[in-house]
């Protein structure tokens, strides 16, 4: 059974209708990667599923459950788990106050303790920096902060927005070594990029979006080797 | 004029200045979650001093009038969020600025319909009359319960803002409501929760002022300009702002009332009016808010 399945998903911004019957599935213990042009409408697939997107139609089946209009916050308690592209770092706190909310609202938050150290551990960076303002990270600490606070509530699925976008190379090794582990634990894994290469390299399947649809979907290995695919749907 | 009639009339201002605090937080912490100016806020002030006339009534005791006059008003508060407010939500701040103001208008006059147009007599506890020697002047007993309480409320309001997870939730909510719901927090929970709050203190505030001002119908009416006042030189949505700039214009309002008395409605205004020069979005408050 496929952990989360799409079907003609509908998304409007204002007037602009945004996603025109977006399908794809993604299979428990997969990663799946969404490629496409900015604008594309990857981002705004991502919103739809997390129910952040005012006007949505289709049916977004989450582990069997339809969660198309079900508001927000329920999702984190069924297992799914969303890194905005912005990161959303929370101005005002702390590194340690920034985890905390990962856990306010998950089953998890009665084992703060053992939670966050489990987290100090996987990224050490935040260790050092946990009482120090969220917002004063770097980008890419910011970056770890948002996956660790999303990996908080121990999701089945997490997506991510661009967790590479505008982060020193040295750490983008990092965070992809960090998702393949994370896919090796089981962790089910959809990933929107930019940086095509990496994210096939992660990814089991990839589906190519443009202009709000899906028009491309294969296994990671034969769109590596498209050149054709890769300069049409992924010039920036 | 001595200096110990200015350190007296001082400690007046600051102990009227807990008014506009108390008054000022609720609005403030209200504005900075929900983005809604509550024009209903000072109506809730004066059904703060009659819902404490009808306990003390009922109860005889003042402290128990303390403890339920928030939380009767704190609970319709809450009411009114959810069967009036929460259909604006996402409309732009001049909905539900239309709205509490009728709102206002209509507690008001329900007010007057059953409770009457003439005033309603507020004493002062028993406990708590007369004056305590302070060593330098003697000082109303009431007015430093009122300082007392007041900061004893600044503290468990600090206490739970900081170190409870609600607080850390409240204040995530602030900032950043879409992040709190993607991790799971019903936001519109928290709403409910911050309005009670809000106008739970600004109730608690109008039966803390009763025995100073009296209770009648249009009690709030000067305290809807006063806390806007407050909550302009602290800056929209700060609740540091909202305690600074309440003590600030008590002790404004106090001194002018001493040096100046002709000046003492206009002098809170005058503050603004230079706050503002220089700081246009107020001592604490934060860009792109009301911007």
């Amino acid at each position: 059974m496929s952990m989360l399945e799409v079907i003609n998903l509908n998304a409007w911004y204002g007037r602009s209708h945004i996603l025109q019957g977006v399908g794809f599935e993604v299979g428990q213990g997969e990663a799946v990667c969404l490629i496409g042009r900015n604008g594309a409408g990857k981002t705004t697939t991502l919103r739809s599923i997390m129910g952040l997107v005012g006007k949505r139609t289709g049916s977004v089946m989450f582990k069997g459950q339809e969660i198309i209009s079900s508001p927000t916050h329920k999702r984190l308690g069924m297992g799914l788990a969303y890194v905005p592209e912005d990161r959303r770092i929370v101005r005002g706190l702390t590194v340690l106050e920034n985890l905390r909310l990962g856990l306010v609202a998950s089953p998890n938050r009665s084992r703060e303790a053992e939670i966050v150290d489990r987290i100090a551990e996987t990224f050490p960076r935040l260790r050092e920096r946990l009482h120090q303002q969220g917002d004063t990270l770097s980008g890419g600490e910011q970056q770890m902060l948002a996956i660790a606070r999303a990996l908080a509530a121990d999701p089945q699925l997490i997506m991510l927005d661009e967790p590479s976008e505008g982060i020193m190379p040295v750490l983008v090794d990092e965070m992809f070594e960090l998702f393949a582990r994370l896919k090796a634990q089981g962790l089910t894994i959809l990933i929107v990029e930019q940086n095509v290469e990496r994210a096939l390299a992660l990814a089991d399947r990839a589906y190519i979006v443009d202009q709000g649809e899906i028009v491309h979907s294969g296994i990671s290995g034969e769109l590596l080797a498209n050149p054709e695919i890769q300069e049409k749907y992924c010039a920036i | 004029m001595t200096f110990d009639l200015i350190l007296l009339q001082a400690f007046t201002g600051v102990a009227l200045g807990t008014i506009f605090v108390l008054v000022a937080l609720g609005l403030s912490l209200i504005f900075g979650l929900l983005t809604i100016v509550n024009f209903a806020h000072s109506q809730f002030f004066m059904l703060g001093a009659y819902v404490g006339v009808v306990v003390l009534a009922v109860t005889g005791s003042f402290w128990a009038a303390l403890v339920l006059v928030p939380l009767v008003v704190g609970a319709l508060g809450m009411v009114c969020e959810r069967v009036l407010i929460r259909p604006l939500y996402g409309r732009g701040i001049d909905y539900p600025l239309l709205l509490t103001f009728g709102l206002g208008l209509i507690i008001l006059e329900l007010v007057r319909i059953f409770a009457g147009t003439e005033g309603i007599p507020f004493n002062t506890p028993e406990a708590l009359t007369g004056a305590v020697d302070l060593g330098v002047f003697f000082f109303p007993k009431y007015r430093l319960f009122l300082i007392g309480v007041t900061a004893a409320i600044l503290v468990a309001l600090w206490f739970f803002l900081e170190k409870t997870p609600y607080g850390l939730i409240i204040r995530a909510g602030a900032r950043d409501p879409e992040i709190v719901q993607v991790l799971g927090v019903d936001v519109s929970r928290v709403w409910l929760i911050v309005f009670g709050i809000g106008t739970g203190l600004a109730a608690l505030a109008g039966v803390l002022a009763a025995p100073i001002r009296g209770v009648f119908p249009e009690m709030g009416v000067p305290v809807l300009v006063e806390a806007f006042v407050v909550t302009v030189v602290g800056g929209m949505g700060s609740l540091l702002g909202a305690v600074i700039a309440g003590l600030a214009v008590g002790i404004t309002v106090s001194m002018t009332s001493l040096f100046y008395p002709e000046m003492t409605t206009l002098s809170m205004f005058l503050l603004m009016a230079v706050v503002l020069v220089f700081r246009p979005r107020g001592l604490f408050g934060r860009a792109g808010v009301l911007d």
